[in-house]
């Protein structure tokens, strides 16, 4: 075991990869020789070799199209979109070609890739570097969407999804990369340094796809969150008082939905908790779920916690962003419903 | 006094609509054997006067004239000729299929049967190429079944594809036949990544992207030429201009200022327009830009000027946006005849062989479509409504479990 960063344990994982299979190979805007903007990717070009890990051109429809074009040959290829923001010129990309390729060829083809992407707020990166697009990709049949909170998860699912031969969308929550935040912008900064979760083995290691972690068991209400929201709703349910359970999704798909249904069933309350804007947002369909299976275990309605439905603000970030304060204040409304 | 020019928008209009005379006065053409071959070795900077002549083989006597005439084999050029054929014999029956209720949907490719036919047969069996929905040539001239091909437009119960696709849009991996979309464009980038992919293999396949001259507007293309030409990918890159997008003419996609080839210069990748109407000169360009990526080389452009005789599918009525009998001006003639006069010209064939061989052709798609209507046209037969929900995941999730359950199978 080592102690590393969410961005150590994220390029370990590629390390990984790279050592591990000669038909995995890296590939977006500025990921060579500069490792990458959040130096995710900070000397593989040079460990490996050029062609293992190399600059694309400013087209994230054309990164992503390659990349179905090398699964199809039998590569697979790991690429990076530089903030999720601006994957959407490769959305048909992603939607008509990688998820479907599979099912319209009867398995002929298939698009075994994995789309790396920084995401979420809290870095100060206005509307342009601070979205949480997740929903829009869970909500299209054949992509698979991950998530990670911590190190440990983060190089085990990111390895986990780099041996999947579906699509995987992988949205590294950027405000984690060098340290865990709990939403108290206005307090010291922390570090990864003594964290458990940031004891990550050197070699290879999965952690699988589909399968929710439990953070914190609790016997009253159970909060599901992932990424950075994950750290917001420990800090949360501290404050709080309440004996909440918290469970980190960690992939959205496949989504965990034994998991889901055995707390809610168990507490009987239920609290939503994303970063994304609130309407359409993949609270919705937890929320939905929870309902169908849960509705008679239920003892209050069912809250979400989300960005408020406007883009995300640049000067307003801390207003936007659903803190602490507005879980606590759901957990107390679940509790006295 | 206000001096400024008023501005005016320029919206481009076809020479010529229903009722009209029809003229092709405006496409360039210059004659067999004029254009030059430079050798593969060439620099891209040395040829950029290739995007504006045309490469062009079969002459009005149908003899095989200039740099480009390829050396084959009249046996080679039979096999061509009778895999066009069969296309055009297939595809006229299969959109009198449509017009009988038996399937939801047909396009064909009548006048355009060199390039998907020529390009099938001069490539490697394991080049893949990715195709548009209007190259199946392609398909028949490597012997895919054609019955299979039928069950695929009929969605029946032996549907290759499992009733999952609209009709033609193939997948057939082992014929080197990338999957087809709707999508126009959106495949033309994984020709270069596969292409790419076989480069970082150190193999020594190609691939082959198709695109429409109507797609080119798409971002797709121009995403797919830079990453060709940045990493010098070996790829073919064809666009195959029939001069309509539906009922758009080409100057939508912005003919009326340049050429489709040439798109390539901005680039720095050698651009060819060729007569997609001449087999032998198909044949020829696709061999000068396959030795080029097979020496990693890189990438080439090729506009095959062609005419798209019917309508974009069955879905429309051509007579509705161009003269009825603009087909029969079109000047590069029809691929088929032309084919055919220069193998006579050689002395290896005959109308009296042609007509033998047209009415095999016919029976032989008349005996698919017997067998593909035995199990069933669309709606008659179909696939288990278990295919419904196979192939969304490698392993399904269970959403999909619970739903096929809550469905009752």
């Amino acid at each position: 075991m080592t102690q590393m960063t969410m961005i150590q344990a994220l390029n370990s994982a590629l390390d990984v990869m790279l050592a591990d299979d000669p038909k995995t190979l890296i590939f977006g805007e500025d990921v060579g020789y500069f490792g990458g903007v959040f130096r995710v990717t900070d000397g593989l070009q040079a460990r490996h070799g050029l062609t293992r890990c190399f600059d694309a051109p400013i087209s994230e429809g054309g990164i992503i199209a390659t990349a179905i074009g090398m699964g199809a040959y039998g590569l697979r290829p790991i690429v990076e979109i530089q903030f999720a923001d601006y994957i959407l010129p490769a959305f048909d990309q992603l939607v008509s070609e990688a998820a479907r390729l599979r099912y319209r060829s009867n398995g002929e083809f298939w698009a075994p890739i994995t789309v790396r992407s920084p995401y979420g707020g809290g870095i100060f990166g206005g509307q342009t570097h601070s979205q949480s697009p997740e929903a829009i990709f869970a909500h299209i049949t054949g992509l698979k969407t991950v998530i990670p909170s911590n190190p440990y998860d983060a190089k085990g699912l990111l390895i986990a999804s780099a041996l999947e031969d579906d699509p995987v969308i992988f949205l590294e929550p950027k405000r984690l990369y060098n340290g865990p935040f709990d939403g108290h912008h206005d307090r010291q900064l922390r570090t990864w340094a003594g964290h458990p979760s940031a004891d990550v083995p050197e070699g290879l290691y999965t952690v699988p796809l589909g399968k929710a972690a439990t953070v914190r068991e609790g016997a009253d209400v159970t909060l599901l969150a992932y990424g950075t929201m994950v750290h917001v709703g420990l800090a949360a349910i501290e404050e709080s008082g309440i004996d909440a359970e918290l469970i980190d999704l960690r992939s959205i798909v496949p989504l965990d939905i034994d998991a889901i249904v055995a707390s809610v069933t168990k507490t009987g309350r239920c609290v939503i908790l994303h970063e994304a804007s609130r309407f359409g947002g993949f609270g919705g369909e937890l929320s939905a779920l929870v309902q169908e299976r849960c509705f008679y275990h239920l003892k209050s309605p069912i809250e979400r916690v989300a960005g408020w439905d406007t883009p995300y603000p640049h000067a307003f970030e801390w207003d936007y962003f659903p803190g602490p304060a507005r879980v606590v204040a759901a957990l107390r409304r679940t509790m006295e419903a | 006094m206000d001096d400024r020019v008023e501005l005016s928008l320029h919206v481009p209009v076809p020479l010529t609509r229903p009722g009209d005379a029809p003229t092709f006065d405006h496409i360039d053409i210059p004659a067999a054997g004029a254009t030059r071959r430079p050798s593969v070795e060439s620099l891209e900077a040395d040829m950029r006067d290739l995007p504006y002549g045309m490469v062009r083989v079969l002459d009005d006597e149908g003899r095989a004239v200039g740099p480009w005439a390829p050396s084959i084999e009249p046996e080679a050029m039979r096999r061509g000729l009778r895999a066009m054929a069969q296309t055009r014999v297939f595809e006229d029956r299969m959109f009198r299929a449509h017009r009988q209720g038996k399937t939801s949907f047909f396009m064909k490719s009548t006048g355009e049967e060199a390039i998907g036919v020529a390009q099938s047969l001069t490539l490697a069996a394991d080049d893949m190429c990715f195709p548009t929905y209007r190259v199946q040539g392609w398909l028949i001239a490597r012997g895919y079944p054609v019955v299979d091909m039928i069950h695929q437009i009929y969605s029946n119960e032996k549907d290759p594809l499992k009733g999952r696709q609209l009709p033609i849009l193939y997948s057939a991996r082992d014929y080197g036949f990338y999957s087809l979309s709707g999508n126009v464009g959106s495949r033309f980038g994984h020709a270069v990544g596969w292409a790419m992919a076989s480069a970082y293999m150190k193999d020594h396949r190609i691939a082959l992207g198709y695109i429409g001259e109507g797609t080119t507007a798409e971002g797709d293309f121009h995403e797919a030429l830079t990453f060709a030409a940045v990493y010098r990918a070996p790829v073919i890159l064809a666009v195959t201009n029939n001069q309509w997008a539906i009922s758009s003419f080409s100057g939508i996609a912005g003919a009326e200022q340049t050429t489709f080839a040439a798109r390539a210069i901005g680039y720095g990748l050698p651009g060819l327009r060729v007569d997609g109407n001449d087999y032998l000169a198909v044949v020829a360009a696709t061999q000068w830009a396959a030795e080029r990526a097979r020496t990693n080389r890189g990438a080439t452009l090729i506009e095959f000027v062609t005419y798209r005789v019917a309508g974009h599918s069955t879905s429309d009525d051509p007579t509705k946006y161009r003269p009825s009998d603009e087909p029969v001006h079109w000047p590069l003639g029809d691929p088929i005849e032309r084919l055919k006069q220069h193998l006579i010209a050689l002395g290896e064939w005959s109308e009296e062989r042609h007509a033998q061989m047209h009415a095999e052709l016919t029976e032989t798609v008349r005996a698919a479509q017997r067998e593909a209507d035995a199990v069933g046209a669309l709606g008659k037969s179909k696939p288990s409504a278990r295919e419904m929900f196979e192939g969304v995941f490698k392993e399904p999730d269970w959403r999909v479990i619970e739903q096929r359950r809550e469905f009752g199978i």
